[in-house]
């Protein structure tokens, strides 16, 4: 019987087989951030154990360091300024690659593994964190961890991981022009539920995901955690090998030449079966907007908000009152109903260099500005990205139509303690999470596109960027 | 690590689906770089009316007498979904829970839970309803008792003990305490040998310096 790409990935992974469907698998990249993996480090020291292979794990700050111009060790996160000092003491004793606030390719952790060649096809990366499922975009098998678990494989360059199951969710028909990689991901949450793909590697495929650029497939991956996945994965193609080539850490010459050949070959075989398998038609869909507390409350931009009196059941509908209550919206309402009080363009998920040209494209297109009291801010996800987009002409976009444009970093993704929007602010986000408080005490998160965020920061509340439809020729 | 043999406690039913590790500990709440002084922050988005000023909220379970001493938690699916923070499982158990039982859990906080000696126990939605509705009767006398060698949860005296099913690693690592580590350790030479077959087939892999 054929073999998936995770079967795949799996396979040339293993150390080897433990009882009970559990392996040791070897974990070729190791990366940390300030947030959690200064714990680990810490942990590793007090225990007087080393990194075993140095050379193989890196380090960022992304996490707790401010986004403000001028910024260094001082935070406006209280104790930030204890993470980024025993990160940095901590990696220099461990000897270990930092990306320190000043280095030129500092930023999101899964912004710039990628962006550096660190993350590839057919590499087994962890991080304690959980969107570490970005990389799976790439043809990776990168799964998010606890500091435990990083201090594991830190000492010991592998990790005792028991076998996931596999699904593939496949996308049929073609992606209309106004829906992105974000709506596409949002959308299938929505359908399977913020447990839909609970414990399992997913593979993504389709013609419309072929057609996705590398970023794109990048955006789409990082949020499988939040269908609780362990990871997502799209097969590596040509379009991923082109985005490889020439990058910081990518192989050079041979090893390149031997580098391409495995990732032509991590690909699903036809006879390959899954434990579970979805089809999603992707021809109709429309810009999602999420109207709750858990990524699996989204909706069409232009759909109602779901009346609780609907609710499938007795858990669903406590689950949606609650929601409700905490975003203040209310049942068969719009959320273009709502005024709009901020909007964040960044994070992991929606901060690379195509997120801000789509989002920069429409303030230049339209040549609108944010609408009066919107507080509204673009984070590069990093160093390069920020430096790409300076280069285009980018920044003047954005702070010329109401933007701030700020230094890389998690930013206001989740609040740790430092800037936040304020208690019942609403947000237009093109972030992955709207759990209650995440981006701040009281703080209404509605993720969407950087297309969706953008118009609505412009219209004064949520709106979608779609073609005016001529109904009267 | 410390040893899970069996644990016997006031049970707090939370019946919430999706139960993120934003909720369970806020970021906010992670001030510092260690793995301590998180209880206060457990559950404070719920559990306070004001975090700031941590002004209980006597709606929450845990603010509520009856479950004072709460050292078993009742949950619904996907508990513990969202960010990897390990804090999770460091706040529940700084505050004082030793076991959580919900009908599923998200794989990073389960293998977190493991990795510190939180025991986590699936069930049918149905058990946890029964196990609830006999906790909820009298909370500070109804106390489950879970046995980890036996596999089992006592409830009711009368009824049948409810049996639990535990991959027998998992089982062991907590009935020993086990360090992962120490375990990995004892198989250093199958990686360096891993490296050397693996060199040969992908030597991109392997980075200088």
């Amino acid at each position: 019987m054929g073999q998936t790409l995770f079967d795949k990935l799996w396979q040339v992974h293993e150390v080897e087989a433990l009882a009970e469907g559990q392996s040791l698998l070897y974990v070729d990249r190791i990366f940390l951030h300030e947030r959690t993996g200064s714990v680990a480090l810490n942990s590793l020291l007090d225990r007087n154990r080393s990194v075993r292979r140095r050379e193989h794990a890196f380090c960022t700050m992304d996490h707790i360091v401010d986004t403000l111009p001028g910024r260094g060790d001082e935070t406006l996160m209280p104790s930030g300024r204890d993470f980024i000092v025993a990160t940095r003491s901590a990696a220099q004793e461990m000897d270990i690659r930092l990306f320190d606030i000043q280095d030129p390719d500092q930023g999101i952790v899964h912004v710039i593994s990628p962006e550096l060649g660190i993350a590839l096809p057919g590499l087994s990366l962890i991080c304690p964190d959980s969107h570490t499922c970005t990389l799976g975009g790439l043809g990776a098998l990168a799964w998010g961890v606890g500091s435990t678990e990083a201090e594991h494989a830190l000492a010991t360059s592998t990790l005792r991981v028991a076998r996931p199951q596999t699904m593939r969710v496949h996308f049929t028909g073609t992606l209309p022009a106004q829906a992105t990689a974000k709506d596409l991901i949002l959308y299938t949450i929505r359908e399977l539920s913020a447990a839909g793909g609970a414990g399992c590697a997913i593979e993504f495929s389709g013609r419309a995901i072929e057609q996705l650029p590398v970023e794109s497939r990048l955006t789409l991956c990082n949020m499988s955690t939040e269908l609780s996945a362990f990871t997502g994965l799209i097969a590596p193609d040509e379009k991923t090998i082109e985005y490889c080539h020439g990058r910081r850490f990518a192989p050079e010459g041979d090893a390149w030449s031997q580098a391409i050949e495995h990732w032509r070959s991590l690909q699903t075989d036809p006879d390959a079966t899954f434990d579970f398998e979805h089809h999603l038609s992707v021809d109709n869909l429309k810009p999602q907007i999420s109207w709750g507390t858990s990524p699996q409350h989204c909706i069409d931009w232009d759909g109602s908000v779901p009346r609780i009196a609907d609710a499938p059941d007795d858990a669903s509908a406590a689950a949606w009152r609650r929601a409700q209550d905490y975003m203040g919206v209310t049942g068969g309402t719009r959320l273009s109903d709502y005024p709009l009080d901020a909007a964040f363009i960044g994070s992991c998920t929606n901060s690379r260099l195509s997120d801000l040209r789509l989002a920069a494209a429409f303030l230049k297109r339209t040549g609108q500005r944010v609408a009066k009291g919107v507080k509204a801010l673009c984070v590069p996800g990093s160093g390069q990205v920020k430096r790409a987009a300076e280069a285009e002409g980018l920044d003047e976009i954005f702070r010329g139509a109401g933007f701030e444009w700020r230094e890389p970093g998690c930013s206001m993704c989740f609040f740790a303690g430092g800037e936040s929007f304020g208690r019942e602010v609403r947000v237009a986000s093109t972030t992955n999470r709207n759990f209650e408080g995440r981006q701040g005490l009281g703080v209404r998160t509605h993720i969407a596109s950087p297309l969706t965020v953008v118009t609505s920061a412009c219209a004064g509340y949520l709106l979608a960027d779609t073609p005016v439809v001529d109904t009267a020729a | 690590m410390k040893p899970f043999i069996r644990h016997e406690g006031v049970a707090a039913v939370l019946p919430r689906d999706n139960i993120d590790t934003d909720a369970i500990i806020p970021s906010r709440e992670m001030r510092t770089v260690s793995r301590s002084g998180l209880a206060d922050g457990l559950f404070a988005p719920w559990r306070y009316t004001d975090p700031d000023a941590r002004a209980a909220d006597s709606d929450f379970v845990l603010n509520q007498a009856e479950f004072s001493g709460a050292s078993v938690l009742i949950a619904g699916h996907n508990f513990g979904c969202g960010s990897s923070r390990e804090h999770a499982v460091w706040a529940l158990m700084e505050y004082g829970f030793r076991v959580v039982l919900a009908t599923s859990f998200a794989t990073i906080f389960r293998n977190n839970a493991l990795r510190n000696g939180l025991l986590t126990i699936q069930l049918a939605p149905d058990q946890i309803d029964r196990i609830s509705a006999w906790v909820r009767r009298d909370p500070q006398a109804n106390q489950p008792r879970i046995d980890l060698e036996a596999c089992s949860i006592q409830t009711d005296p009368a009824a049948e003990a409810v049996p639990f099913q535990i991959e027998a690693n998992a089982r062991e690592m907590l009935l020993k305490g086990l360090d992962e580590i120490g375990l990995t350790e004892q198989s250093l030479d199958a990686i360096a040998a891993f490296e050397v077959r693996d060199r040969a087939l992908r030597p991109w892999v392997y980075l200088t310096g």
